[in-house]
C-alpha cells in the first residue's frame, strides 16, 4: 500500500471546496501549513517530542493515532469498591474487563498482528486487567517481546502504583516512557472508604492502614518516575460525596510531585456489575458534575478531557473499540511485522498534522476576533482525523467542543447508542440521543437525515452538514461566524 | 494441612500462584490447584496463608 492510498479515516479523502477555505484575516500571525506544528506554545519540545503520537496524553494525538491495551496482567494486590474482579462481559467498557487473558507470547502475536491492520496504532498498553506492576513478571517479558520486534511502538503502563517503586528503574531501562498511575485520595480517611484492602509485604491490611501504605507507595513512585522524566498521567475516579471535593487536594499534590496529567473520570457503578459501589447504590457523577470538577482544577496539573474510559483489551482509536476483530481466534498462529502500513500512515499524518494545526489556529483567531460576546456548545461527528466525516446515524459518541471569545476548546464527548442501523433508524434510540445531547446549540456530522434533522431542531438543537471532511475547529469558526455576525472575508464583526 | 481453591469462584488471576512460597500452585488447564502434598498452609514462612491473603474472591481459598 502506498502512502497515497491511505487517508486518515478510512472513510473518502479528506477534501474542502475553496469557498470554504475563505478564512478570516486577523491581525495574528498567520501560520502557514508549513514550519507549523501542533505543538502547544507552554510545552518544551523533548515533553512534545514524548507525547505527539500518544492518543491518551495529547488530545490532538487522539485524532490520528491509535492505543491497545494487551490483558496479560490479571493478578492484582489491592481491591478497589468500584472493581468486580469476577466480570468479564465482551459488551461492557469499562477499565478491568477483557474477553480473554493473554500469555505474552500470544499478546506479541494480537500486537503484530494489530500493527500489520491498525496503521494508526502508536502504543501498546497494559491496563490490567489487574496491576501492571504486581504482575510485573508477564508485563515485562510483554514488554521485552513487542519491543524486540516493533521497537519504535511507544510502551506505557496503568498501576495502582502499590507495587510501582519496586520496578521504576526496571521501566526505565526498558523505555516505557508513559505511566499512569490511579490515585484516588491523599488522605488515607477518604482512601479506607475507597479501598477495603491491600496486599502487601506478604500480608493483607485493612482500613485506614491499608489505604495510608497504599498512598505513601504512590506518591513514592510518582516521585521516583518524575525524577527520572518518566511522563505520568494520574487517573482519579470521581466518586460523588465520596472523593469527589477532595480530587481537587488530589490535584495539588499530583502537580506538587510533578505529574504531567490528571485525568478525573467518572465512576461507573451499574449493580449489574457487581462491585460494592454498584451493590450498595453509590452513584455516579453527572455529566455536568464532573465538568463543573474538571472546570475547578482547570489551574491545577493539565487535564485530561478526552478519556473513554477503555477496557484492559481495547484496540483503535479513543472512542472505537476494535477489539473484538482481533481475538486469538482471528489471529494467525505465526505473523510477522510488515512496517510498511503504519510508515506510510506516518507520513501522511505529519502532513496533515501541519495543515490541520494552521486551520486550527486560525480558526480560533477567527472565534475570538469576532466580539466580546458569544458561546456555542458544538457536539461533533468524527471518526478520526481532526475532521468532521461520520454521518449522525453512524456515531457512537459526539465530541464537544466550546466556542466563546476565549477561543475553541475541546471538553469532552458523550456517548450514545447508534440511531441508524442498516438504513433506518430507530425513535426510541434517538430520544436517548436527543437526552445526550442536552445543552448542544449545533451538532456538526457528514450527514443527516431530514427526519432526524427535524426532530433535532423540535428539541432546539441544529444540525449542520453542510461542512462535510472539514477540519472540525474551521467548521466550527464558521459556524460561529455566521451565529454572530462576523463577516469572513474582514474578520470584523 | 492443606489449603484448597473453590475452582467455580476463581477468576484465574494467578496471584496465588506467584505468592505462594511452597510453588504449590499452578495452572493445569482452566483451573489454579493446590497441590496438597506441597502446601504448607505457610506454616512456618508467613503468618497468613498467601493465596488466601492475596485472594480477591472471598472464600476461595479455603482448607481443604
Amino acid at each position: 500500500m502506498t502512502a497515497s492510498m491511505i487517508s486518515l479515516d478510512r472513510s473518502a479523502s479528506a477534501k474542502t471546496s475553496d469557498n470554504r477555505l475563505t478564512n478570516a484575516k486577523s491581525d495574528s500571525c498567520k501560520s502557514s501549513s508549513c514550519g507549523s506544528t501542533a505543538k502547544p506554545d507552554d510545552m518544551d519540545p523533548a515533553t512534545w517530542e514524548k507525547i505527539k503520537d500518544h492518543p491518551c496524553y495529547s488530545e490532538e494525538a487522539h485524532h490520528y493515532f491509535a492505543r491497545m491495551h494487551v490483558a496479560v496482567a490479571p493478578a492484582c494486590n489491592i481491591q478497589c469498591n468500584y472493581c468486580n474482579r469476577k466480570y468479564d462481559c465482551a459488551n461492557e467498557s469499562r477499565p478491568g474487563v477483557v474477553s480473554e487473558k493473554l500469555t505474552p507470547e500470544q499478546a506479541l502475536r494480537k500486537v503484530i498482528s494489530v500493527a500489520n491492520e491498525v496503521p494508526q496504532l502508536s502504543v501498546v498498553g497494559i491496563a490490567g486487567p489487574g496491576d501492571a506492576c504486581y504482575d510485573w513478571r508477564r508485563t515485562k517479558a510483554t514488554f521485552e517481546k513487542v519491543a524486540a520486534e516493533i521497537p519504535d511502538v511507544k510502551l506505557c503502563i496503568s498501576t495502582n502504583g502499590l507495587a510501582l517503586p519496586d520496578h521504576v528503574d526496571e521501566l526505565a531501562r526498558m523505555n516505557v516512557d508513559h505511566v499512569t498511575i490511579t490515585i484516588n485520595m491523599v488522605d488515607p480517611q477518604i482512601g479506607a472508604k475507597i479501598y477495603p484492602w491491600v496486599f502487601y509485604n506478604h500480608r493483607r491490611y485493612t482500613g485506614i492502614e491499608a489505604a495510608e501504605i497504599l498512598h505513601k507507595r504512590q506518591m513514592l513512585g510518582l516521585e521516583m518516575l518524575a525524577a527520572r522524566g518518566i511522563l505520568v498521567k494520574v487517573n482519579s475516579v470521581m466518586i460523588p460525596g465520596v472523593n469527589d471535593e477532595h480530587l481537587i487536594e488530589v490535584n495539588r499534590w499530583v502537580k506538587e510531585r510533578g505529574a504531567f496529567l490528571h485525568n478525573v473520570m467518572p465512576l461507573i457503578s451499574d449493580p449489574a456489575h457487581g462491585t460494592y459501589y454498584g451493590l450498595t447504590g453509590q452513584r455516579a457523577p453527572r455529566a455536568i458534575e464532573l465538568k463543573a470538577l474538571q472546570g475547578r482544577l482547570e489551574k491545577g496539573a493539565k487535564l485530561m478531557r478526552h478519556c473513554r474510559q477503555c477496557r484492559a483489551d481495547a484496540v483503535g482509536l479513543l472512542g472505537e473499540d476494535r477489539g473484538k476483530e482481533f481475538t486469538l481466534d482471528h489471529i494467525p498462529d505465526a505473523v510477522s511485522y510488515d512496517e510498511r502500513n503504519r510508515e506510510a500512515y506516518r507520513e501522511v499524518v505529519a502532513r496533515e498534522r501541519g495543515n490541520h494545526a494552521a486551520a486550527k489556529s486560525e480558526a480560533i483567531e477567527m472565534v475570538k476576533a469576532a466580539g466580546p460576546d458569544g458561546s456555542l456548545h458544538v457536539a461533533v461527528a468524527t471518526k478520526g482525523g481532526g475532521r468532521i466525516n461520520e454521518h449522525f446515524g453512524h456515531a457512537k459518541e459526539f465530541q464537544i467542543y466550546e466556542a466563546s471569545p476565549r477561543g475553541i476548546a475541546f471538553v469532552g464527548h458523550r456517548k450514545v447508542e447508534q440511531y441508524c442501523r442498516g438504513g433506518w433508524g430507530d425513535d426510541a434510540t434517538l430520544d436517548g440521543v436527543i437526552v445526550a445531547l442536552e445543552g448542544i446549540d449545533i451538532v456538526l456530522c457528514a450527514k443527516i437525515g431530514d427526519c432526524p434533522k427535524k426532530r433535532l431542531a423540535d428539541a432546539g438543537i441544529r444540525a449542520v452538514d453542510s461542512y462535510t471532511y472539514e477540519y472540525i475547529e474551521t467548521a466550527i469558526s464558521m459556524v460561529y461566524a455566521t451565529e454572530f455576525g462576523v463577516d469572513l472575508l474582514t474578520g470584523t464583526a | 494441612m492443606a489449603f484448597k481453591i473453590i475452582a467455580s469462584q476463581c477468576t484465574q488471576c494467578g496471584a496465588c500462584e506467584f505468592e505462594c512460597p511452597s510453588g504449590a500452585i499452578e495452572l493445569k488447564g482452566e483451573n489454579y490447584v493446590i497441590d496438597p502434598k506441597k502446601c504448607t498452609e505457610c506454616e512456618g514462612a508467613f503468618e497468613t496463608q498467601q493465596c488466601a491473603s492475596v485472594c480477591p474472591v472471598p472464600k476461595t481459598c479455603v482448607p481443604a
